[in-house]
C-alpha cells in the first residue's frame, strides 16, 4: 500500500514537466478556439459603440476593430430607435415567441401523455402518424399553407390571417417533435404512482396536472428551450406573412434594416447587439438547461 | 412497451368477474379525446392538409393569386420541367455541394471540440459555453454580422488576410465573387452550427463507461488506440445522428442565402429552399414551387430512412 503510494507520487513528479507542457499546449488551444469563436460577436458589439462611422471603418485594418474607444456612446442605438419602430419588433418576437412556447407546452404534453398513458382505438397508429410527421419539413408545406391561411377567417371578422400575430403563433403551437421528447420522458415514469391517484378517484386532467408536470420539469424546459431557439430566429415564414412593421418580428426588421441604403455599419450592428445581447444572458441564466436540452436531441432519431 | 400501457386497474376490475364498468371506460374515453384533440386538430390543420395540398398542387398551374386562366391539371409537366430547368439543377448541385463540404468538416471538428472540452480542467465550462455562443446567436443576426466581415473593401477578414500574408493576398470578392460566395457561406454556416454537434457529441462521450478505457489501458492501448477502438465504435450512432441532422440541414439552406446573396451571384448560392421560395412566393407559381417541395421532401425521406435503417441494423448487429 504504502509502496504503491509512493510510486505514485514518484511517477507524478516525473511526468510534472510533460503535463505541464500538455496542460499549457491545451489552453493555448482552448483560448484561440474560444477567440475564434467570440470574434464575430465580440466585433459586432464593440462597432455598435463607435458611433462615428468614419472611425468605426478605419479601425477594421488593425486589431482596433475590437477595442472600444474613440467616440464611444450609444448614438447608434438611438438612430436605430429613430429610424425603426424597434421596440414594436421587440416585443412582437417576445409575444409571439412566448405563445408559441406556452400554449405548445400545454397542447403537446397532454397529447403525449394520452398517448403514453391512456387506452383509446387508434393509439398505435396515431404514435405512427406523429413519428412520420417529425420528418415533414416545414419549408416543403410553406407555400401552400401560405395560401390557406391567405383565406381564413379570424374572431375579428378579418377574411384573411396575413399580417396578424395569430399567423405567426397558431401553426407552430403543436410540434410533432416536441410530443415525441415528451412521450419518451413520460413513458419512464412508473405507472404505480398513477395507478394509486386512480383508485383515489383523481380525475385524469388531475393527475397529468399534480403528477405528470411536476415529475417532469426536465423535459418541460427542453422542449421550452428547443423551441424558443427554433422560433425566435424564424424567418422564412414571418417574411412570407408580414408586410408592414405592426406585426414583424426582430428578424425580418433586421433584415428591412440591412437592406435600407444608405448603410450605416453602426447603427446595423446596434440593431443586431440589441437582438443578441438579451438572448446571450437568458443562455447564460440556463447554460446548463439550454446545453442539456440540445444533448437530449441527439440520443433520439 | 407500448402494450403495457393498458392501466392495470383497468386489467384488475376485467379479472376480478365483476363486470366492466362500461361508464368508466366512456369518460376514460371521452377524457383520451379531449387530451388528443388540440394538438391533433393543429397538426391536422398545419401541417397534414398542407402537405397534401403541396402533393395536389404540383400536379396543377394553381398561383397565388387567382389569374386569368383557370387552375387546372397538368399531370407530370411541372415534374417535366423541373428535369430541364438550370436553375433547379443549380440548386440542388449547391445544396449537394454545401452538404459534402459541411458534413465531414463540421462533423470532425465538433467532435474533436467535443474531445477538448470534455478534459476535467479548471475553466472549461466557460471555453464550453463559448463554443456553444454561436448557437444562440440567430442565423438572421449572424449572417448581418458576417456580410460585414466579408466586405470586400471594408470587411475585417480581408484585412486580417491581408495582414498575415504580409500584402500577398488580394481583396477577395468573398461574396460577389461567384467562386467565393457559396464557400464564405459555408465557413460561416460551420462556425455557427458546430457548437451544436459538439453538445451532442459531448452527451455520447459521457455516456461511453470508464470500464471500457480501462479495459483498453489494461491491453495496453495508448491515447490514439483508445481513441480508434473505443471512443469512435461508441460514438457510432452519435455520429450517425449528427452527418444525418447535418445532411438535411444542407438541404434546408435559406436564411443565409436570403440575406447575404439572394442567390447570386449569378445563382453561384442559390439552394432548393429559395428556389422554391423565389417561384412560389415571389413568382406565385404554387403549382411549380409544389413540385420543387415534393422532390424536396423525397430527398428529406430518403436520408431520414437511410439513418433509421443503419441504426437499426446496429440494433439488431
Amino acid at each position: 500500500m504504502a509502496v504503491t503510494v509512493r510510486q505514485q507520487i514518484s511517477a507524478r513528479k516525473r511526468s510534472t514537466p510533460r503535463k505541464l507542457a500538455w496542460l499549457i499546449g491545451n489552453y493555448i488551444l482552448l483560448v484561440i478556439l474560444a477567440i475564434f469563436f467570440l470574434f464575430p460577436i465580440v466585433f459586432m458589439v464593440v462597432s455598435s459603440l463607435k458611433s462615428n462611422e468614419e472611425q468605426l471603418l478605419s479601425d477594421l485594418s488593425s486589431l482596433k476593430a475590437f477595442i472600444p474607444y474613440g467616440t464611444i456612446s450609444l448614438g447608434n442605438y438611438s438612430g436605430v430607435f429613430a429610424r425603426l419602430p424597434f421596440g414594436q419588433y421587440m416585443f412582437n418576437s417576445v409575444f409571439i415567441v412566448t405563445m408559441i412556447v406556452v400554449f405548445g407546452l400545454f397542447v403537446n404534453s397532454l397529447i403525449a401523455y394520452a398517448l403514453t398513458r391512456m387506452n383509446f382505438p387508434g393509439r398505435r397508429l396515431m404514435l405512427a402518424v406523429m413519428i412520420a410527421l417529425i420528418i415533414v419539413p416545414f419549408e416543403s408545406i410553406a407555400v401552400p399553407l401560405l395560401l390557406m391561411v391567405n383565406n381564413l377567417p379570424w374572431f375579428d371578422g378579418s377574411t384573411t390571417w396575413i399580417d396578424s400575430y395569430q399567423v405567426q403563433i397558431i401553426p407552430f403551437i403543436a410540434d410533432a417533435f416536441s410530443i415525441f421528447l415528451f412521450y419518451q420522458f413520460f413513458i419512464g415514469i412508473p405507472k404505480e404512482l398513477e395507478e394509486a391517484a386512480l383508485v383515489d378517484g383523481a380525475s385524469r386532467f388531475r393527475m397529468y396536472w399534480r403528477l405528470i408536470v411536476p415529475l417532469s420539469r426536465p423535459v418541460f424546459a427542453t422542449v421550452a428551450i428547443l423551441q424558443f431557439l427554433t422560433h425566435i430566429g424564424d424567418f422564412l415564414w414571418p417574411l412570407m406573412v408580414t408586410t408592414g412593421d405592426t406585426f414583424r418580428p426582430l428578424m425580418i426588421g433586421l433584415q428591412v434594416f440591412f437592406g435600407q441604403q444608405p448603410r450605416s455599419w453602426g447603427e446595423i450592428m446596434a440593431f443586431a447587439s440589441m437582438i443578441t445581447i438579451p438572448i446571450l444572458i437568458v443562455f447564460l441564466l440556463f447554460q446548463r438547461w439550454f446545453m442539456q436540452s440540445v444533448a437530449s436531441t441527439g440520443i433520439k432519431g | 412497451m407500448s402494450a403495457e400501457t393498458t392501466i392495470t386497474a383497468e386489467k384488475a376490475r376485467a379479472t376480478s368477474g365483476k363486470p366492466r364498468t362500461t361508464s368508466w371506460q366512456r369518460k376514460e374515453m371521452l377524457t383520451a379525446w379531449t387530451f388528443l384533440l388540440p394538438a391533433s386538430l393543429l397538426l391536422l390543420i398545419f401541417l397534414i392538409i398542407p402537405f397534401f395540398m403541396a402533393i395536389y398542387f404540383s400536379f396543377t398551374n394553381q398561383t397565388l393569386i387567382p389569374g386569368p386562366i383557370p387552375t387546372e391539371f397538368v399531370g407530370f409537366r411541372n415534374f417535366a420541367r423541373l428535369l430541364q430547368d438550370d436553375t433547379f439543377h443549380r440548386a440542388l448541385l449547391n445544396n449537394f455541394l454545401f452538404g459534402i463540404i459541411v458534413v465531414p468538416v463540421q462533423t470532425t471538428f465538433a467532435l474533436s471540440l467535443a474531445i477538448l472540452a470534455n478534459q476535467k480542467i479548471r475553466g472549461i465550462y466557460v471555453f464550453r459555453t463559448i463554443y456553444f455562443s454561436p448557437v444562440v446567436t440567430t442565423i438572421a443576426v449572424i449572417s448581418v454580422v458576417w456580410s460585414f466581415l466579408y466586405n470586400p473593401d471594408q470587411g475585417l477578414i480581408n484585412h486580417f488576410l491581408k495582414s498575415i500574408s504580409f500584402g500577398h493576398i488580394p481583396n477577395l470578392q468573398w461574396l460577389n465573387d461567384v467562386h467565393l460566395a457559396l464557400p464564405a457561406i459555408i465557413i460561416m454556416s460551420i462556425w455557427q452550427g458546430v457548437g451544436f454537434q459538439m453538445m451532442i457529441y459531448l452527451a455520447g462521450l459521457q455516456s461511453i463507461p470508464d470500464s471500457l478505457y480501462e479495459a483498453a489501458r489494461v491491453d495496453g492501448a495508448g491515447r490514439w488506440k483508445q481513441f480508434l477502438n473505443v471512443t469512435l465504435p461508441q460514438l457510432r450512432n452519435t455520429t450517425i445522428f449528427v452527418v444525418i441532422a447535418t445532411t438535411i440541414l444542407a438541404f434546408k439552406l435559406y436564411t443565409q442565402v436570403a440575406i447575404m446573396t439572394q442567390g447570386g451571384p449569378e445563382n453561384a448560392t442559390i439552394t432548393s429552399v429559395y428556389y422554391l421560395v423565389q417561384q412560389g412566393f415571389s413568382e406565385l407559381h404554387v403549382g411549380y414551387a409544389s413540385a420543387i417541395a415534393v422532390i424536396f421532401f423525397l430527398i428529406v425521406l430518403v436520408i431520414s430512412i437511410l439513418q433509421r435503417t443503419i441504426i437499426k441494423e446496429e440494433g439488431q448487429g
